[in-house]
């Protein structure tokens, strides 16, 4: 036999007490990716559900700003335990290379997304939330791979230039066969329906609009102003009627 | 006890193996183990005895390690990693993500983080041998 990385063997394993794998991502970066995966998983919780928060946005994470996370720990217990942030089981990649930058190559992305996934013990969830890197790059298609019951959920702005993006995205998806909840729009500046109708014709539910909201950046680090935000109205009513329904 | 999570993650491997080459009973099984990692032998040796199914009762594991060659991207300086250099809370996150060494270790030579794991990573599954 020719040697064998042994890892990728238990990932399903690992995960197999979670219910439901949701992956937050987009096709650009700042499109508000991260705060939509944020108040989603938060929004789930404030339901009574049990959910992970994993931030696999390794090169740029900001799951931990957007909560306010000062020092949350994983514990070692037959593999790593993730602490409990805000009432969610937490994942950062911060949480081992803490305010370093960690200058990670695809292959470096693919080992240490492997590598987690492997040794995380997430125990029992009824929802596992992953803020994914933008665009179509190794995470994702290693996702898909490795992680059998994965579901995207997009995000997008109105710009055509986030949009085009999320086009490919979507039909790479659809050709990989993995499930698609929807597409929500972040920052939307008037009414304007271009984006919903332009996701309806992928074959795609569109979510939310979610309008630009200046109180976000003052929510940042603060879960509780957060939860006032446009952003977390919207989620929420998305986590209520497409998610947790 | 993390070391635990891999061990599982042999066995579950090298059961799939020897599922597929149709083996009833391991005989032997080599393992290397990349020293960037830092994994605890003795732990790591007492999780696999713990975890062996029936099938591997008699099975010999082979731990060896390998050293872990780095080379730097931009100047192409190649170097050995040493944990002597690292201190306590550096060498565990690395023990725990290897990759999070592209945060704190940067090449000796011209100073670039860009660099590449060339050899001795993590733990590998090297080889199994069995009955039929």
């Amino acid at each position: 036999m020719s040697t064998m990385d042994p890892r990728t063997t238990v990932i399903n394993e690992r995960l197999k007490r979670i219910n439901r794998i949701i992956a937050v991502s987009s096709g650009k970066g700042g499109v508000g990716k991260s705060l939509v995966a944020t108040t989603l998983a938060l929004e789930l919780a404030q339901r009574g559900c049990k959910v992970g928060l994993f931030d696999l946005d390794f090169t740029s994470p900001s799951t931990h700003l957007i909560m306010g996370v000062k020092d949350a720990q994983p514990k070692e217990d037959k593999g790593i335990v993730p602490p409990v942030v805000k009432g969610l089981a937490y994942m950062s990649l911060i949480q081992f290379s803490g305010d370093h930058a960690a200058p990670l190559r695809g292959t470096d992305i693919s080992n240490a997304l492997i590598e987690l996934l492997a040794v995380t013990q997430w125990g029992e969830l009824d929802f596992l939330v992953l803020d994914m890197p933008p665009g179509i790059s190794d995470a994702v298609l290693d996702l898909v791979r490795l992680v059998k019951r994965i579901e995207f959920l997009i995000v997008t702005t109105p710009s055509r230039l986030a949009f085009e993006t999320v086009k490919k995205q979507v039909r790479l998806l659809q050709e990989l066969k993995v499930p698609i909840i929807g597409v929500v729009e972040n920052m939307k500046m008037n009414r304007a329906k271009n984006i919903e109708q332009e996701t309806e014709k992928l074959g795609v539910k569109f979510l939310a609009g979610i309008p630009y909201d200046l109180k976000v950046e003052e929510a940042i680090g603060d879960v509780a102003k957060l939860g006032d935000t446009a952003i977390a109205q919207r989620v929420r009513k998305v986590a209520a009627n497409n998610i947790a329904q | 006890m993390h070391e635990w999570a891999l061990a599982e993650a042999v066995i579950t491997a090298a059961q799939q193996i020897a599922e597929k080459e149709k083996l009833r009973e391991i005989r032997e099984v080599d393992i290397k183990i990349g020293e960037l990692q830092q994994v605890e032998r003795d732990i790591f040796r007492f999780a696999l005895s713990q975890l062996k199914p029936a099938s591997f009762k008699n099975a010999k594991f082979r731990i060896s390690t390998a050293k872990t060659t780095l080379k730097c991207r931009v100047c192409e300086h190649i170097w050995l990693f040493s944990k002597s250099k690292l201190d306590e809370d550096t060498a565990e996150a690395i023990h725990f993500v290897p990759e999070v060494a592209h945060a704190y270790i940067k090449c000796p030579k011209c100073g670039s983080p860009d660099f590449e794991i060339s050899e001795g990573r993590g733990v590998w599954l090297e080889n199994i041998k069995g009955v039929r």
